[in-house]
């Protein structure tokens, strides 16, 4: 037993109007399976630059991959933003931000098949996801860019009754073991007017997938997918034909969300890890924790967090009564991002040499901030994006 | 045959506990509460002898503040069928509780109670034997087995050097050691599920038990705090220390 955790939203259980006793009974159900399954091996994944795929039925089996999916295709309804809040804090605390990329991959690939799916495909795909039998993923990235999605030039063209794809995707999360990709493809004209969003089998023939090596994140697969002549039946289509771009900008709030949740989370994480090594660590005759530079580096850290946290939990309840406060999660998620950044730097400074050895958690999360601050709207995106919400 | 398990909110077992500074107690602003750990075997216990078909209905009972329900609602999560919060605010001790229990065992006529051997805060462990005893039934306490037979027990104990096997006859109270079991996740679709199982809200008033404490707590400290070890550079050094200083050998 260590000291009393201060940022511990378990074991601290401080007033808050967004939590309910069934959020902090999820908390601990998934603090309990993540200390059991997954924590003791995050080292051995990572270095082996992936997990074994039963993992994804074990997380079925708790209610991680269901949540917020419809109850008749193996879904759990009834829970929110702050479930996903919970599930990807409690995931953070593993140090793995691969781990949660992939085994969550369906968070991102799933939904539009949800909610803009017939009920057909839905039958068809989700209760084999939605029980961690098949992965899903979601390509809209490609070699020519992935900022400006409205120009996105893999061709989806009908023959039949069947779509033929020809393009490439690249840096696609779970990728290499997806069975399902639900991809952005070009069925009209020029624009965000003439994207479709497609569900493709990856056993289709046609198909070549290409593993990719990364700075973090390394347990997570990611891949490059060539698309050549690849026949798709025309009942894969995701929602109406041409209206592919408003099923990927819907994602974009919850992903968003769910992004910043992470980071913060993650730098939560490092700056555990800072106080502890603080507390122990004895230089000049005094603790770490004792020299005034680390202690205010420890609450420079803390006070960030605490801000971001705040913002997540605010807007997510705004999300939760119907608000689309969409500049504001573009800045949130700058918000969380630059967090994580600044605490991977600062714990690893308090870390010193120790934190630069492999075995830290801190090491890896330094190493994964960057795709933070990338992936689902970089940075200059979400500057770009509020900046025009807000009319300016 | 019904089971009825007692269980009770207790400060979680990885909190660091504080003691308040004028010694009257433990902090708990801002705590991690949960089940007792020898609860939550109970209610797993009693899940699975409802699973194995000896068991019909399990019922959970928590005497303690409104919060109590939430600790109730855990063990609906991890699939008992119903809940009873005795609700007070007072301090309990384990007397009154073996009387309320008595009360409920009158009303609910469970063919079996299980009880956890000891709450982890105050570390009484006298519930279940209390109530034995108020209730008259037999008791077989510390178990790590239970095998449920017609109209009885086999109730195995850990004991000084070895196991030791009890036949009780039902209806009896049986209190859970740590290796009887290991208790289940409660799963999400399970937490959603239970927030609509039936919960009762009653009063210690209802089974007009005076709860009344009759311990008094004259003051509550940290243990000692435990000195720094040294290094020793050698074996020789080590014993000469042993005998000069430690005055062990
Ligand atoms: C590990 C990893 C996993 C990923 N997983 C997926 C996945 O599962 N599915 C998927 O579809 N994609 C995935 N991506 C891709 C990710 O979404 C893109 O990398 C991201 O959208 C940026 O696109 P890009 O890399 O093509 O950069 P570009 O769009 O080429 O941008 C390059 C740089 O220019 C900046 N920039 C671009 N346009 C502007 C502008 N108008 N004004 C100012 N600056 C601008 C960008 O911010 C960026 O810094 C993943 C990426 C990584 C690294």
């Amino acid at each position: 037993m260590t000291e009393m955790p201060v940022f511990d939203p378990l074991l601290r259980e401080v007033p808050s109007p967004y939590y309910t006793p069934a959020h902090r009974e999820f908390r601990a159900t998934i603090r309990r399976w993540v200390d059991e399954h997954v924590a003791p091996f995050v080292e051995q994944w990572d270095e082996a630059g992936t997990f074994p795929r039963e993992l994804y039925g074990k997380a079925a089996e708790i209610g991680l991959i269901g949540m917020g999916f419809p109850e008749e295709y193996g879904g759990i309804e009834g829970t929110d933003l702050f479930h996903m809040i919970v599930a990807t804090e409690e995931l953070a605390r593993a140090g793995s931000g691969g781990l949660i990329a992939s085994l969550m991959s369906h968070s991102i690939g799933a939904p539009p098949i949800a909610a803009l799916g017939s009920d057909e495909l839905k039958a068809r795909v989700l209760p084999g996801i939605l029980s961690g039998e098949k992965i899903s993923a979601l390509a809209i990235t490609e070699p020519s860019g992935g900022s400006d999605v409205a120009n996105l030039r893999t061709t989806a063209r009908l023959d039949g009754d069947h779509y033929v794809v020809d393009g490439e995707k690249v840096f696609i999360t779970s990728g290499i073991r997806a069975d399902y990709v639900t991809t952005a493809v070009r069925t009209g004209g020029k624009g965000f007017g003439g994207i479709s969003l497609l569900l493709i089998e990856t056993d289709r023939p046609g198909i070549t997938r290409t593993p990719l090596k990364k700075m973090g994140w390394w347990m997570s697969d990611t891949a490059a997918i060539h698309f050549d002549g690849v026949r798709v039946p025309a009942a894969n289509l995701v929602g109406p034909e041409n209206a592919g771009f408003l099923g990927i900008v819907r994602n974009f709030n919850g992903e968003r969300i769910g992004l910043a949740a992470g980071a913060n989370a993650f730098a939560r994480v490092a700056l555990e890890e800072a106080i502890d090594w603080a507390r122990q660590r004895q230089t000049f005759g005094k603790r770490l924790a004792d020299h005034q530079v680390i202690r205010h580096k420890i609450v420079d850290m803390a006070q960030r967090i605490q801000a971001t946290q705040c913002m997540l939990e605010n807007l997510a309840w705004r999300v939760e009564q119907g608000d689309a406060p969409i500049a504001e999660i573009c800045m949130l998620k700058n918000q969380a991002t630059l967090t994580m950044e600044f605490c991977a730097r600062e714990a690893m400074q308090i870390l010193g040499g120790a934190g630069y050895m492999r075995g830290v958690k801190t090491e890896r999360i330094y190493r994964e901030v960057r795709v933070n601050a990338i992936g689902g709207g970089s940075e200059e995106i979400m500057r770009d994006l509020a900046a025009r919400q807000l009319g300016l | 045959m019904k089971v009825l398990v007692p269980v009770k909110r207790v400060v979680d077992y990885n909190v660091k506990i504080r003691v308040k500074a004028d010694n009257t107690g433990v902090d708990l602003a801002n705590v991690k509460m949960s089940m007792n750990p020898f609860d939550e075997i109970s209610v797993e216990e009693a899940i699975r002898l409802k699973e194995a078909g000896k068991a019909t209905e399990v019922v959970v009972v928590s005497i303690g503040p409104a919060q109590a329900a939430e600790t109730i609602r855990t063990a609906l999560a991890m699939g008992a069928d119903r809940g009873i919060l005795i609700k007070t605010d007072e301090e309990v001790q384990p007397l009154a509780v073996a009387k309320l229990l008595k009360g409920v065992v009158d009303e609910e006529q469970p063919g079996l109670v299980i009880v956890g051997k000891q709450a982890i805060d105050d570390d009484s462990n006298q519930t279940g034997q209390m109530l034995s005893a108020l209730l008259g039934w037999g008791q077989a306490t510390f178990a790590s087995k239970v095998v449920i037979g017609d109209g009885s027990a086999e109730v195995t104990r850990e004991v000084d050097g070895g196991l030791e096997t009890l036949s009780l006859k039902l209806p009896a109270i049986v209190t859970s050691d740590l290796r009887l079991n290991e208790p289940r996740y409660a799963s999400l679709p399970n937490i959603m599920k239970a927030k609509k199982k039936p919960l009762a809200e009653k009063a210690p008033a209802d089974y007009g038990v005076d709860i009344a404490p009759r311990l008094k707590t004259l003051k509550v400290e940290e243990p000692p705090k435990r000195s720094a070890g040294i290094k020793v550079p050698d074996v020789a050094t080590l014993v000469e220390k042993l005998k000069t200083e430690a005055g062990v050998l």
